[in-house]
């Protein structure tokens, strides 16, 4: 085993135990922006994007960096983006219990 | 390490951290927006960081370029216009189809690696297993997530879709994915072996969406999510970038805890749901 392929090993493992550590319990409101957070998080994928359209030389890999960029695209803009809209919906919304407080009747 | 090398590698560990950081802000609703653009902050930097690198490198061609631009460009409108235009309700369906692509980006780089090493190249297992895991699990949330966005929609039909036979399709389809597996690692690079690949795990995600109801489908939304992570987390491994092993590897473990809790949520076990067909159509949701 080279120890590049070690290393790289080593940095999964413990980003998978990272992954399962920081997630606690949360409200079922937030799971839905939660694993929608997460999908954009996986956009990073893009950064694959450019390393292949840097090494394409062909037809064929023109093509393949083309769908690997726009897919990875959309990925990221699009998730990020609509991440960012469900989440906006909470902040408008009152708090749930702290509704019709008394600042709002003054 | 050249100082461009040392340089990137720590702006990719920071924008990790900010993932991280993202991700454990995003568990309170509080907190939740910095928390997403925390990780958006991330991105960008890990997204400045490979343009200068390609740029300082300056082996991609002007072709390479204009793909990178063109896809990149069309992708970026397609996906916000999309995001912005949703309505709430509809909102489920477009993760799903942002998570499609997502393992489709994946399996597109580790078939371009493969290929990369040119027809009749003997390779070693520590490049062919990465490979293979990325283009199988991206192929297979790939039409996954595409049925599964159907679903959502109503452009598929939310009841369970069974068929006779389905079981032994199943079974002939595993049964070529792994043969695929076994060609590619154990045989010299040929273009059909990974064709085979893909096609096959394109066939097993409809067959692993198809019979599952409509109501259930966020909760495979999560698991395909979470497949999505780890298929770009074996791409990081092909191209040899480690923000691509973290950022994967986190989406993959954090995305089955809440899979696990989504579920949990909906009173059912995920193996439940995946076996599918228990009367869970859109009629009972």
């Amino acid at each position: 085993m080279s120890e590049e392929l070690f290393t790289n090993l080593a940095i999964f493992v413990l980003s998978l135990l990272v992954g399962f550590e920081v997630m606690s319990k949360i409200p079922a409101t937030l799971q839905t922006p939660m694993m929608s957070g997460a999908n954009a998080i996986h956009g990073v994928v893009i950064v694959g994007a450019f390393v292949i359209a840097a090494e394409a030389n062909s037809t064929l890999f023109y093509i393949l960096a083309f769908f690997g960029a726009f897919f990875a695209a959309v990925n990221v803009a699009g998730g990020y983006t609509v991440t960012d809209r469900m989440l906006g919906m909470f902040d408008r919304k009152p708090k749930p219990g702290n509704n019709a407080g008394e600042g709002d009747q003054k | 390490m050249s100082i461009l090398q040392t340089c990137s590698s720590l702006v990719y560990l920071v924008s990790a951290v900010c993932y991280v950081m993202g991700v454990h802000l995003m568990r309170s609703p509080k907190t939740a927006r910095q928390g997403n653009g925390l990780s958006a902050i991330g991105m960008l930097m890990a997204v400045v960081t490979i343009v200068i690198n390609v740029l300082i490198e300056g082996k991609i061609t002007t072709m390479g370029w204009g793909v990178l631009l063109v896809g990149g460009i069309l992708g970026i409108v397609y996906g916000a216009v999309k995001a912005q235009k949703v309505p709430m309700t509809d909102v489920p369906q477009l993760v799903s189809l942002f998570n499609a692509v997502g393992g489709g980006a994946a399996a597109v780089i580790g078939i371009f690696d493969y290929l990369m090493k040119g027809d009749g190249a003997s390779l070693s297992i520590a490049f062919s297993l990465p490979v293979l895991l990325d283009v199988i699990i991206g192929g297979i949330t790939f039409s996954g997530s595409l049925i599964a966005t159907g679903k959502l929609s109503g452009h598929v039909s939310g009841k369970p879709i069974t068929f006779p036979g389905a079981r032994l399709l199943n079974i002939l389809v595993v049964i070529a994915i792994l043969g695929s597996a076994v060609m590619m690692i154990g045989f010299t690079t040929n273009v059909w072996y990974v064709v085979l690949g893909l096609a096959m795990s394109l066939c097993f995600g409809l067959l692993m969406t198809l019979p599952i109801g409509g109501a259930d489908m966020p909760v495979v939304v999560s698991l395909l999510n979470a497949f999505t992570g780890l298929a770009v987390a074996f791409a990081g491994f092909v191209i040899n970038n480690q923000v691509l092993i973290i950022a994967g590897a986190l989406v993959g473990a954090a995305g089955t805890i809440l899979t696990l809790q989504m579920a949990e949520a909906m009173n059912r076990s995920v193996a439940n749901i995946l076996a599918g067909g228990f009367g869970t159509g859109d009629s009972d949701s």
